[in-house]
């Protein structure tokens, strides 16, 4: 293990009741890096977050930082701090009290704590709003405040659940940026929990997927949307067509009817695989050229693409084009070897992948309604 | 339409104000009056000039009051505290609890204490079985502030209680998060966050007991008067209406001011403030 991990969770364990939130979960956190915890409602992610906190204890395993076990600690004495899902600002203080508040625990002199606030706003933009109170602030920037209030004590690590979650879009992609600009310049590690999986490739350095309180991948946005371990993270992370395929040989894969040149090897000669194929990925070609044939069902207009399912053998592929295709149309497929990705068949395998129905969608949305 | 619309408007809202007109108003122009006119309704001040008789009995129904104020909210506080921090169950068995003697009558409940209290009462009794005693207890001040605050003491806890059952948990992690021990958080969040609770519990306590006379009668036995008593006694023995409408008109200034300054301090923390009776 490198040097400079910070935080190190060994075989962590929750039950709560007969819900087991966490299953033997171990991972590490190094220092300085913006790692985020994704996944659907019910992962386990908010747990993590919080054992790390200190604001629960595990019933099983350990939790290390800076290699010494911190289980046990009170959150009050790790060097740690959150920025909570609802801000949790205090209402009966006005923004300067706020962000002094870690301050004044600290007892630091009076001058200091003024200079310490007065640079935190300016870090947040919120210069001059010392005065105000805090219900008189809007949304956004209560946010703010709750991220000064938590930068100004000065912490190691910063823990964020769903920060942007209560935020409209705009504002919370301007944030994300913000966010991330503060932890390039403070050289703060955040841990970063989210649903949002743009969000979580847009910011990251590392995105840990969680499912069922397992971590279902570990790796950079890249590798997560490129090289996903399985049709849970295929399907989680963006749009992806997975189908039931065969490793023929090393480098040569069927799926659909037919065979394909692919860049994965190591499998077994003829073992059952998913292959995932992206829908941006997918060549659409004249139907005499084409590796598959199929038809056009559907025709979304999204603004840069259009997104088109088309019906192959039964199973409904989507597809992203520029080029429109009318609703009928016989169309040509292929499809690059570079665009064709192997994985090991998991207990995922068959749940995810086909477009006959959206279902992906409807369970986000199930997810915000879940959350609140 | 539109004056039809605002005359509908004022004959559902005409109940209302015929009900405060009626028995808020008139009755306080009435105490007014009588406070300075004499028994043929000609005007007259003697009434308020003779209010200095009774200059000690009003500092003691003031001094009482706050006594069992205080007492009361240094027992309902933790009580409070202690209710809404435990388990939903145990929540409402102990809400019921502090409830439960207020179902009974309030004459019945200041009657039974003087079967406790009295001299060859129940607790003397039993203090005498294991050779202590006996207490003389009945017809002093304590049993008078006893009286107050075990009357009283429900009308605390309930408001603090909703005040702190309110606390959102996210805040105490803040805090916590922030580097607050548990008196810190306490001091920090817990307590500035009740203050609105609070002042509705001292308006709530402190008012009944400046003006009872029940139970310093029963309790006191008489030779600790407070204010209440000599108003009662204006009205029901000397028949002067006109003065004992004078005592009620400066008890009642007094327990304005009283909480005009309870509210000022209350505001300096908390903006929203409090239930205000």
């Amino acid at each position: 293990m490198e040097n400079n991990v910070i935080i190190d969770l060994k075989n962590i364990s929750v039950k709560l009741g007969d819900n087991q939130i966490l299953e033997n979960l171990s991972m590490y956190i190094r220092d300085k890096e913006f790692i985020t915890l994704l996944g659907p409602s019910g992962c386990g992610k908010t747990t993590t977050l919080r054992i790390i906190g200190g604001f629960l204890e595990p019933d099983a395993g350990e939790i290390v930082f800076e290699d010494k076990v911190i289980n046990g600690v009170p959150p009050h004495k790790r060097q740690v701090n959150t920025i909570f899902q609802r801000y949790a600002l205090f209402p009966h203080l006005n923004v300067y009290e706020n962000i002094a508040f870690g301050l004044r625990i600290k007892k630091l002199k009076e001058e200091e704590i003024r200079d310490t606030v007065k640079e935190m706003l300016a870090l947040v933009n919120l210069s001059g709003f010392e005065r105000r109170n805090i219900n008189s602030l809007s949304g956004g920037q209560q946010q703010r405040v709750a991220i000064a209030r938590a930068l100004a004590v000065k912490p190691r690590v910063l823990l964020l659940d769903e920060p942007l979650g209560a935020l409209d879009l705009k504002l919370r992609k301007d944030m994300q940026v913000e966010l991330k600009n503060i932890q390039q310049r403070l050289g703060i590690t955040f841990i970063y929990v989210t649903h949002d999986q743009e969000e979580a490739l847009s910011m990251s350095d590392t995105v840990v997927v969680m499912d069922g309180g397992v971590i279902q991948q570990i790796g950079t946005p890249q590798d997560v949307y490129n090289e996903p371990k399985n049709a849970f993270v295929a399907d989680f992370i963006g749009e992806s067509n997975i189908l039931d395929g065969k490793m023929l040989e090393d480098f040569k894969c069927s799926f659909s009817g037919a065979q394909f040149q692919c860049l994965d090897k190591g499998f077994g000669i003829g073992e059952s695989v998913d292959v995932v194929v992206r829908p941006e990925d997918v060549d659409i070609v004249p139907v005499e050229k084409g590796i598959l044939t199929g038809i056009v069902t559907s025709v979304t207009f999204k603004g840069v693409h259009f997104e088109i399912i088309v019906d192959i053998g039964g199973f409904k592929w989507m597809i992203q084009t520029t080029d429109y295709e009318p609703v009928g149309k016989k169309i040509g497929l292929d499809i690059e070897p570079d665009a064709i990705h192997i994985m090991k068949k998991s207990r995922y395998s068959g749940l995810y992948g086909d477009y006959s129905s959206f279902s992906d969608e409807i369970d986000h949305l199930s997810d915000i309604v879940e959350e609140e | 339409m539109k004056r039809k619309d605002s005359l509908a408007q004022r004959l559902c809202a005409s109940p209302h104000i015929v009900w405060s007109a009626l028995f808020i108003v008139v009755p306080l122009i009435m105490v007014v009056y009588y406070a300075f006119t004499d028994k043929t309704g000609a005007f007259t001040l003697d009434n308020i000039s003779r209010l200095s008789d009774y200059t000690t009995t009003f500092l003691r129904s003031i001094w009482y009051g706050i006594i069992a104020t205080i007492i009361c909210l240094v027992i309902a506080y933790p009580v409070a505290y202690i209710i809404a921090r435990s388990k939903a169950r145990v929540q409402s068995t102990m809400i019921m609890l502090v409830m439960i003697p207020m179902w009974m009558n309030f004459l019945l409940r200041t009657y039974s204490w003087m079967t406790l209290l009295a001299d060859n009462g129940v607790i003397n009794n039993l203090l005498a079985k294991i050779g202590a005693g006996p207490l003389h207890m009945i017809n002093t001040a304590g049993a008078v502030i006893l009286g107050m605050v075990y009357n009283f003491l429900p009308y605390m806890i309930l408001p603090i209680y909703t005040v702190m059952t309110k606390l959102d948990n996210s805040l105490i992690e803040a805090a916590q998060d922030l580097g607050a021990n548990k008196a810190r958080v306490f001091i920090d969040v817990v307590v500035p966050h009740s203050i609105s609770g609070v002042v509705s519990g001292i308006t709530m306590v402190f008012v009944p007991s400046v003006s009872t006379f029940y139970i310093s009668q029963k309790l006191g036995g008489g030779s600790f008067a407070l204010i209440g008593d000599i108003i009662e006694m204006q009205f029901q023995i000397s028949n002067n209406f006109n003065f004992g409408a004078a005592l009620s008109l400066v008890l009642m200034i007094l327990i304005l001011i009283c909480m005009t300054v309870m509210n000022r301090f209350g505001d300096n923390d908390e903006s929203k403030g409090g239930v205000m009776i």
